[in-house]
């Protein structure tokens, strides 16, 4: 039985409308409230089950710690974990920082001077098919235990991405633009900086985020090999001395410092490709036309 | 064909060769073409004859394998800039708004920029963009995208405007308003177009001439004046004049077999043609 039935008349279209979008605003408020909540159950389902499992079977401390007895090591630990994961950030930041800075002047020339990227290329991918882990302990012999081959390391997994994907954004642009930019008169410099940078952003921050998680596993890996400071060597010792509560605090905050990382490059992302906000606001605008 | 006036834009016996890994592709045979100064010229031929390349030949952005090019009698052996350019899809930067995609072509220019606004914005307004300024490429339509395209062709005041089948890719309402739009703008300007399209309707209605090419290679078929009063109108396509002109192209397609009517072999004459409305006849691509 619709209403048109039981009223003898039809609804009119701002009615049905109102109906529409009533429904509309429901589901939306409850799928949002999905989105927050139903992570939040799982996560806390899964942590009871561990608890309880952890405490019911009675698992050693040193195997499988319950989440609680990790959350006590993670407060008492605090300030050392705090220490610890400055001196992480700093290399892998500096890592980080020295891949942007090799990659995408390699990129550029790559993509501007083919007999080099001819040359260069073959070296690049040979240099990613070797296993970084194991030129790790070269590079301890080269440039000791200090912060220089973590930098080292975290360059050496990070850098790769953004030169590919720089090279790839830049050569994919439509010939069409560049035909217009010409047309247009712009020369060979502003039409990089007017049409063909931009065009490649996304790409390149594509290679960007990736590069960022490879750096914090480029750091760790340093610390693991030859390092007397850190979250990694951290993690180390705590294994060593059998402490895994302290060994899963070190986890949670190397995850931590990845997360924050990442969403800061995704950050930078937003700031520097306004568009996609402009994308964001495209339903809002569709309606108001 | 006799030619009053000079020619404006000469393409002197051009061919274009293109070499691929599967052997030499030849798009364009010896085309000779004059158009003249204030010109409407159409170019419709299927795809693949050369239209496209020719266009951007005139423009100086592809060289030829042979023969000129030549603007006022000056040879074009660089991109030219006195022009306009808009393609079969609307080429914007999507990082920008509307309005920043067409004051993109004053800025390369160094066009003085509170004036070139005014006018960018009047342009936007003119073909019905009024309040869509600072909406992104992605937030419009894509009849409003090509519209933005031929904005940001016209915001310099070029003599010359070229448009690679710029409405091909519009559904058939907004490709009518945007030929409407068209014809309107260039009776307003004296401005030169080269119009490149594959629909028969769109260039009979626009165009002072039409220049009916070959399949490829890329040949000068026919040269057709049309004589049609301006402004034209939408209901006079189905004037008898009007289906006229559809039918005499339509007519040198189906002689070259780039149209086929069932029954008839390739590249065969048809003595009589069946009966049909050909003035909505676009070749397939």
């Amino acid at each position: 039985m619709t209403p048109a039935d039981q009223t003898g008349r039809s609804r009119t279209i701002e009615e049905v409308e109102a109906t529409v979008e009533r429904g509309r605003a429901r589901h939306a408020s409850r799928s949002r409230t999905a989105a927050v909540v139903y992570p939040i159950v799982t996560v806390s389902v899964l942590l009871v089950m561990w608890e309880a499992g952890a405490r019911g079977f009675g698992i050693a401390g040193f195997l499988l710690p319950p989440p609680s007895a990790v959350v006590v090591s993670f407060g008492a630990h605090a300030p050392l974990l705090l220490r610890e994961g400055w001196i992480t950030t700093v290399e892998i930041v500096l890592g980080y920082g020295l891949s942007i800075a090799v990659g995408v002047p390699l990129a550029l020339a790559i993509f501007l001077w083919p007999p080099f990227a001819r040359s260069v290329y073959p070296l690049l991918v040979s240099s990613q098919a070797m296993p970084k882990v194991a030129i790790a302990p070269l590079f301890i012999v080269w440039f000791g235990f200090g912060l220089l081959p973590k930098v080292l390391i975290a360059f050496l997994i990070a850098f790769f991405p953004i030169v590919i994907n720089t090279a790839m954004g830049l050569a994919a642009i439509e010939p069409a633009k560049i035909h217009l930019a010409r047309s247009m008169g712009l020369g060979p410099g502003a039409t990089f900086l007017k049409i063909r940078l931009p065009d490649a952003l996304p790409a390149i921050f594509g290679g960007l985020k990736i590069s960022i998680t490879l750096a914090v596993v480029g750091a760790v890996v340093g610390e693991f090999v030859g390092g007397d400071s850190g979250l990694g060597y951290l993690l180390m010792v705590a294994n060593g001395s059998m402490d895994t509560p302290l060994l899963f605090a070190g986890l949670i905050a190397l995850t931590i410092l990845g997360v924050v990382l990442f969403l800061l490059v995704e950050l930078a992302e937003r700031l520097v490709i306004p568009r996609a906000h402009a994308a964001s606001g495209a339903g809002t605008a569709e309606r108001s036309a | 064909m006799t030619e009053p006036a000079p020619a404006y834009l000469g393409i002197q016996g051009l061919s274009k060769v293109y070499g691929t890994r599967d052997g030499p592709v030849r798009a364009l045979d010896q085309v000779s073409l004059g158009v003249r100064r204030g010109e409407f010229l159409s170019i419709v031929g299927p795809s693949g004859c050369g239209k496209s390349t020719l266009m951007m030949i005139a423009a100086g952005l592809v060289p030829t394998s042979d023969g000129a090019v030549t603007v006022e009698g000056r040879l074009v052996d660089r991109p030219r800039t006195d022009l306009g350019i808009v393609f079969q899809s609307p080429v914007l930067l999507d990082w920008r708004t509307a309005l920043g995609n067409v004051m993109l072509q004053a800025e390369a220019r160094k066009l003085e920029s509170t004036s070139a606004e005014r006018r960018a914005r009047a342009l936007l307004a003119s073909v019905g963009l009024d309040g869509f300024e600072r909406k992104y490429p992605q937030e419009l339509s894509g009849g409003m995208r090509q519209r933005v395209s031929l904005c940001r062709a016209l915001i310099h005041d070029p003599p010359l405007l070229l448009m690679d089948e710029p409405f091909g890719a519009l559904d058939a309402l907004t490709r009518d308003q945007l030929v409407l739009d068209l014809q309107e703008i260039c009776l307003q300007r004296r401005m030169t177009v080269l119009f490149i399209t594959h629909s028969i309707a769109e260039a009979v209605f626009l165009s002072d001439r039409v220049v009916v090419m070959t399949p490829r290679p890329g040949r000068v078929e026919r040269v057709i004046d049309i004589a049609l009063p301006r402004p034209r109108t939408l209901a006079m396509r189905d004037s008898p004049e009007f289906t006229g002109y559809s039918r005499q192209i339509l007519e040198l397609f189906l002689a070259r077999g780039v149209l086929r009517e069932p029954g008839q072999t390739p590249g065969q004459t048809p003595g009589q043609t069946p009966d049909r409305t050909p003035d909505r006849t676009t070749v397939p691509a």
